[in-house]
């Protein structure tokens, strides 16, 4: 009886936090009909925005694997002093609340920051521009890729980097030859969420951005400028981010069946952040 | 001069590795305990790791000189490195690793070694001993001055071992390049290497060919290590010339070596002769031991008899005659010229 009750009681549970979890993003697609949706998508503010969007995080996406890549390997395969240090540092930003890095982007990059007047003389201004919004990006979701990336290169045999030293790879051709397929699949996911973040990236960007039309909006800024103006068509945002960000979780959960060759597939979002 | 020369050292965790060694056109076999320092010594070679001190010529070509401030790096040193477990790239196919190092002599590499039917195969669909076949080629692709082995046979199951030891034994001379291995087991290193060195704690114990090191252990570890019993006693000059050593265990053995005061006695296995109680052996032997049997191990046509102390080596055949079995009272018997008398380390 009691054995009974307790899978009842499992079951009720579920049941509760799927239904609560799906309820909101099947009310975005249930409230208006989809051609209403798309209709309202077709409209100077939602395709400012979705321009806005796509710059900014092509930017900002392109810097993190260019930069993110190299550096997540250095501390993946350097051990030195205060290594942990280094990379809890890495993890901050993962839990950091948004409004806090707005702030401290502000402190940084505005025009009374820390760096402010030397940008300023040399001509440079950042606060409410779209470098604001890369910026903004870059430091709230490159840990999403940073931190996962270091752990997947961390999962690379050492004795395989060495190995292809002796054969006569130099630490180049190491690098692209063994130790990024062999991290890839860890890297392709760990990119997928950073992206994920970055397109939905709000708080520290309207702090620091602002949200300019055409310059500074993305798509998450226009939902919350149009919902009390044009409901609908802030639905129609919404559905259309929902949609990016199923194609994004699609994206993470197949590369691992498209590369069957790579070692190690990673989970995907709770160890890899907080080792 | 020497194909090569090391003379380096190299800090472990407990202890420094200091070895000086020169290696010509010959297999020559690093064997101790793990932890000992062999695997390092490889790395040092291969530009893995950074010896304090010391020198590595190849050849022609310094590979690393403190003095001087030479350091080349992995990829600019010819040598061949097959890792323990091999260390192939899991995400290539065997004839992408084989062509990793140099595309040159892939094929004429994978058939020299059997493999060309394995080319598009991935490491993780070969067996142990394909796996290392595939590791050779691959470190012979680079037509390497040296070529180093890493406990080949440790990654092997025990039935595959006897067929690749003879395989590499094969190979190692028809390359005729010099080659270091390391290994723990004396008996891979004796039936492959010309020449052997015992290390421990990072220093060379002993340095010969193998039967030089059966023959006449340096010390105790040595004597151990090669195979041999080793029994602890007191010697003191006994008649006929011999020395008497009184074993711990009060029983009193006669050696044509000379020692004094504590002492290793070591007997080799196949030094001993195994007779039943009943039949008080009458022959050349001075050295008695009688005990019950503690065990039996057969490996393949021999059996390794345990009585007491010593352990000594029958035949199959001569086993079943005696009837031999767990618990029977026998005498082990071994000559005063095969108790050798070494060295006991501080302990």
């Amino acid at each position: 009886m009691r054995r009974i009750a307790f899978s009842v009681f499992c079951l009720v549970a579920a049941v509760l936090a799927l239904s609560f979890l799906l309820l909101p993003i099947l009310a975005i697609f249930l409230r208006v009909s989809p051609g209403d949706l798309l209709g309202k998508l077709d409209d100077g503010v939602v395709r400012d925005a979705l321009v806005v969007t796509a710059v900014t995080n092509g930017i900002a996406f392109g810097i993190t694997l260019v930069v993110g890549t190299p550096a997540a390997y250095l501390l993946a395969t350097r051990r030195f002093q205060g290594r942990a240090f280094v990379l809890t540092l890495c993890e901050l930003p993962l839990v950091m609340p948004p409004a806090v890095a707005g702030i401290g982007l502000l402190a940084a990059f505005g025009r009374l920051g820390l760096l402010g007047s030397t940008l300023d003389t040399l001509g440079v201004r950042i606060g409410f521009t779209q470098a604001a919004v890369v910026l903004a990006i870059l430091f709230v979701a490159g840990p999403f890729y940073l931190r996962p990336a270091i752990a997947a290169f961390e999962t690379v045999d050492p004795t395989l980097l060495a190995a292809a030293r002796t054969l006569g790879a130099g630490p180049g051709r190491t690098f692209l030859r063994v130790a990024l397929p062999l991290a890839g699949t860890g890297l392709s996911a760990a990119a997928a969420l950073s992206l994920a973040r970055g397109i939905g990236e709000f708080g520290a960007t309207i702090m620091f951005a602002g949200s300019l039309q055409g310059v500074t909006q993305t798509l998450s800024l226009a939902i919350y400028r149009q919902f009390d103006v044009d409901f609908t068509q802030a639905l129609a945002m919404g559905a259309l981010l929902v949609v990016l960000s199923a194609a994004v979780l699609l994206t993470i959960k197949l590369v691992p069946t498209w590369r069957r060759s790579s070692s190690t597939s990673p989970a995907l979002f709770a160890p890899s952040i907080s080792r | 001069m020497a194909a090569l020369v090391f003379d380096v050292a190299c800090p472990l965790r407990s202890f420094d590795l200091e070895v000086a060694l020169e290696v010509e056109r010959e297999t020559f076999a690093l064997v101790g305990q793990s932890g000992a320092g062999k695997t390092t010594a490889l790395r040092a070679i291969a530009g893995l790791v950074r010896p304090s001190r010391g020198r590595i010529v190849l050849g022609e070509e310094t590979l690393f000189d403190s003095e001087r401030g030479i350091d080349r790096p992995p990829e600019e040193r010819r040598v061949g490195l097959v890792f323990q477990e091999y260390a192939l790239f899991p995400h290539l196919s065997v004839e992408a690793n084989v062509g990793f190092g140099g595309r040159d002599r892939v094929h004429e590499l994978l058939d020299r070694f059997g493999i060309a039917h394995l080319a598009p195969a991935r490491p993780e669909e070969l067996s142990g001993g394909e796996r290392q076949r595939v590791a050779l080629a691959r470190a012979l692709a680079r037509d390497p001055a040296v070529l180093l082995l890493d406990e080949p046979m440790a990654a092997l199951d025990a039935h595959t071992r006897a067929g690749v030891r003879a395989e590499l034994q094969e190979l190692l001379r028809e390359l005729g390049l010099p080659t270091i291995l390391v290994t723990h087991d004396f008996e891979d290193a004796a039936a492959l290497a010309d020449r052997v060195g015992v290390i421990a704690e990072g220093h060379v114990l002993q340095l010969g060919t193998p039967d030089e090191l059966v023959a006449a252990p340096a010390d105790a570890f040595v004597a151990g290590f090669t195979g041999g019993n080793l029994l602890h006693g007191f010697a003191r000059a006994g008649p006929d010339d011999l020395t008497e050593v009184v074993l711990d265990g009060g029983a009193v053995v006669f050696s044509t070596d000379r020692g004094e005061g504590r002492v290793g006695v070591v007997v080799y296995p196949w030094e001993v002769s195994i007779a039943p109680a009943e039949s008080v052996p009458t022959d050349s032997a001075l050295n008695h031991v009688s005990a019950p049997i503690a065990s039996l191990v057969t490996i393949g046509n021999r059996v390794r008899v345990r009585v007491g102390p010593l352990v000594g080596e029958v035949t199959a055949a001569s086993a079943e005659r005696l009837a031999l079995e767990r618990g029977r009272l026998v005498v082990a018997s071994f000559k005063a010229t095969g108790a050798r008398l070494v060295p006991l380390r501080d302990d």
